[in-house]
């Protein structure tokens, strides 16, 4: 903040007047006294208020983890379930063994490839920046692989259990058509475990995409939580974890109001 | 015969245990994928342990006249004709063999991955498995703790602890002990209190064993087998997550050297030299997916009914509509 040649004297009235030679208890408690106003100081960085700072990154975050949620959860959920329904044989295993590659998915890596391959050699899209399809195709795609291997996964699964219950015998005896039977009754059934991993992918993609935003200077809160760090910046971290928190906790509620809808044996208990 | 062993478990001595165990190794190695797995893994695992031997060339050797070569490349003597051992996957901007920088990031990497899988996973057993035996208040403590810090997502804790800690090869190991020990304590849990009020264990309270003797001779031996698929699954995250917090600078430090670390260093030559950045991350993306199907083969045989499919000759035959 001072410089690199900033005389000793400098240094330590800037840090008394940013309270950073108190003892941590003091910190601490200014900082918790502050925090219940949602007050969290100004950013050294910035110097404005730390919190506006990060809700203003909340659009970048939110259109990239929408665009890579659904593109993630309606095709992981198919993949899956094509998979379940026919166990063990070739589909199924290359269904495993290609969801399995998203789950394992380096994210960084895999956006500087797309880089390479489709920015830099292509030209098709840009290689970094905030904007409109060209920019926001390479980070979507980068971001939905994981989700899209573990939805997949799970969905197989729990479908897998689902299609040798009863119910479904029931259902096939009756005569109802196939499609019904699985995107009816075992797919609705399926579906608690399905959204929950949903829901902490769409949560991870909301504060977790640190990596993905920064590789394509997405100005997300990832992005900004990297920068905050960089610069030892500490109102502007507290306030990224806070909002960070925030989403996690707001995510879980609605995975929790779900399961009532899902699971209407839930509403009762 | 291996019908036979299945059928009757309870008659099997231990010489036709380890007999069937045998049948169940080959029989799984005749699986392609599980075989092509195993191989990476085996190979990565001989890269770390033996790295002086097999790697072509010195890792740190530099020399700016080879820099950002080509794969396949060679070194060029007086009459620019090439001589020595190819560079296989070129040099970077430092004129140093990436393959032989990968073969020595692979002791770093594993060494992180499989040494916080260790640490996080002793913690968060034992935590687990107190939480489900125990019940009462230490149940509900350490459940909550789990809460909390499944709320926090694991890159961003990572990265604050190392913000605080400062970074480095040992703290690296430390934080991602930290952020991943509450998989297993949740797992662990959830197996410990389903064997809780199993009979053998009332049986082994009546007959007086301690809760200590109970916990470490009943309870862990019944409960480890779920938790080392964890633990192979968790191997594969680590792996990751060192990678990706190495390539944000927060990781593993110069002038050590890792998979992520080497990423990092190439990123601003990505138009230039591809390969600088293709192969490192290649290298991690087949060895956490190798790690992942092997945990997921290592699911198919502890369940019985999967592992006779698994052991017949190739996938069965679909049955889609039945």
């Amino acid at each position: 903040m001072v410089g690199v040649e900033a005389s000793e004297e400098r240094v330590q009235q800037v840090r008394d007047q940013l309270g950073l030679n108190d003892p941590i208890p003091v910190q601490y408690a200014r900082f918790a006294a502050r925090a219940i106003l949602l007050d969290f100081g100004d950013s050294f960085w910035q110097k404005t208020s730390s919190l506006s700072l990060v809700i203003d990154r909340l659009p970048a975050t939110f259109r990239l983890a929408a665009a890579a949620f659904l593109l993630a959860a309606p095709i992981g959920i198919l993949l899956g379930a094509a998979a379940a329904l026919r166990p063990q044989t070739y589909l199924d295993r290359i269904i495993n063994v290609l969801s399995l590659g998203g789950v394992s998915m380096v994210d960084f890596w895999m956006a500087l490839m797309l880089i390479i391959v489709f920015a830099v050699q292509f030209g098709w899209f840009k290689t970094s920046g905030y904007g409109g399809f060209s920019y926001m195709a390479l980070p979507t795609l980068t971001l939905c692989l994981s989700p899209l291997g573990r939805i997949s996964q799970i969905t197989r699964s729990a479908m897998l259990d689902e299609m040798n219950r009863p119910h479904i015998t029931v259902a096939r005896a009756k005569g109802l058509a196939e499609g019904r039977i699985v995107f009816v009754h075992a797919l609705k059934n399926a579906a608690i475990p399905v959204v929950t991993i949903s829901g902490d992918m769409l949560s991870s993609m909301l504060n977790g995409a640190i990596l993905v935003e920064t590789v394509f200077a997405w100005p997300g809160i990832g992005y900004l939580t990297l920068q905050a760090l960089q610069r030892r910046d500490l109102p502007l971290v507290e306030a990224t974890v806070f909002v960070v928190a925030c989403m996690v906790i707001v995510v879980n509620l609605l995975v929790d109001l779900s399961y009532v809808y899902l699971n209407p044996r839930i509403r009762f208990q | 015969m291996s019908d036979e062993m299945t059928l009757f478990p309870e008659e099997q001595t231990a010489r036709s245990q380890s007999a069937s165990r045998w049948l169940i190794v080959r029989g799984l190695m005749r699986d392609p994928v599980t075989f092509v797995a195993v191989t990476i893994l085996a190979l990565v695992l001989f890269s770390a342990i033996g790295a002086e031997l097999i790697a072509p060339f010195d890792p740190l050797e530099q020399d700016l006249k080879l820099r950002n070569m080509p794969p396949m490349a060679r070194a060029l003597d007086e009459n620019d004709s090439p001589v020595g051992f190819p560079f296989i996957l070129g040099t970077d901007p430092l004129g140093r063999d990436i393959l032989s920088r990968i073969i020595f990031g692979a002791r770093v990497s594993l060494t992180v991955g499989l040494s916080s899988a260790l640490v996080s996973g002793l913690i968060g057993t034992l935590l687990g498995i107190i939480a489900g035996y125990y019940r009462g208040a230490a149940d509900d403590i350490i459940m909550r703790l789990v809460d909390i810090q499944m709320s926090i997502p694991v890159l961003l804790l990572a990265l604050l602890v190392l913000f605080a800690l400062g970074s480095g090869f040992l703290n690296l190991v430390v934080v991602l002990a930290i952020v991943r020990w509450m998989a297993y304590t949740r797992l662990a849990r959830g197996q410990t209190l389903a064997l809780r009020n199993s009979p053998f264990i009332d049986a082994a309270i009546a007959i007086g064993n301690t809760h200590t003797r109970i916990l470490f001779r009943h309870i862990v031996p019944n409960v480890a087998s779920p938790l080392i698929i964890l633990g192979t699954l968790e191997v594969a995250t680590l792996i990751l997550s060192e990678a990706g917090l190495s390539f944000l600078g927060f990781g593993i430090q110069l002038p050590q050297s890792s998979w992520g670390l080497m990423i990092a260093g190439g990123r601003q030559y990505i138009t230039s030299a591809w390969w600088i950045v293709a192969f490192p991350g290649l290298t991690i993306f087949l060895t956490t997916l190798s790690l992942n199907l092997l945990a997921a083969t290592l699911r198919a045989i502890s369940d019985p009914i999967q592992r006779e499919r698994l052991l017949r000759k190739g996938p069965a035959p679909g049955n889609s509509s039945n």
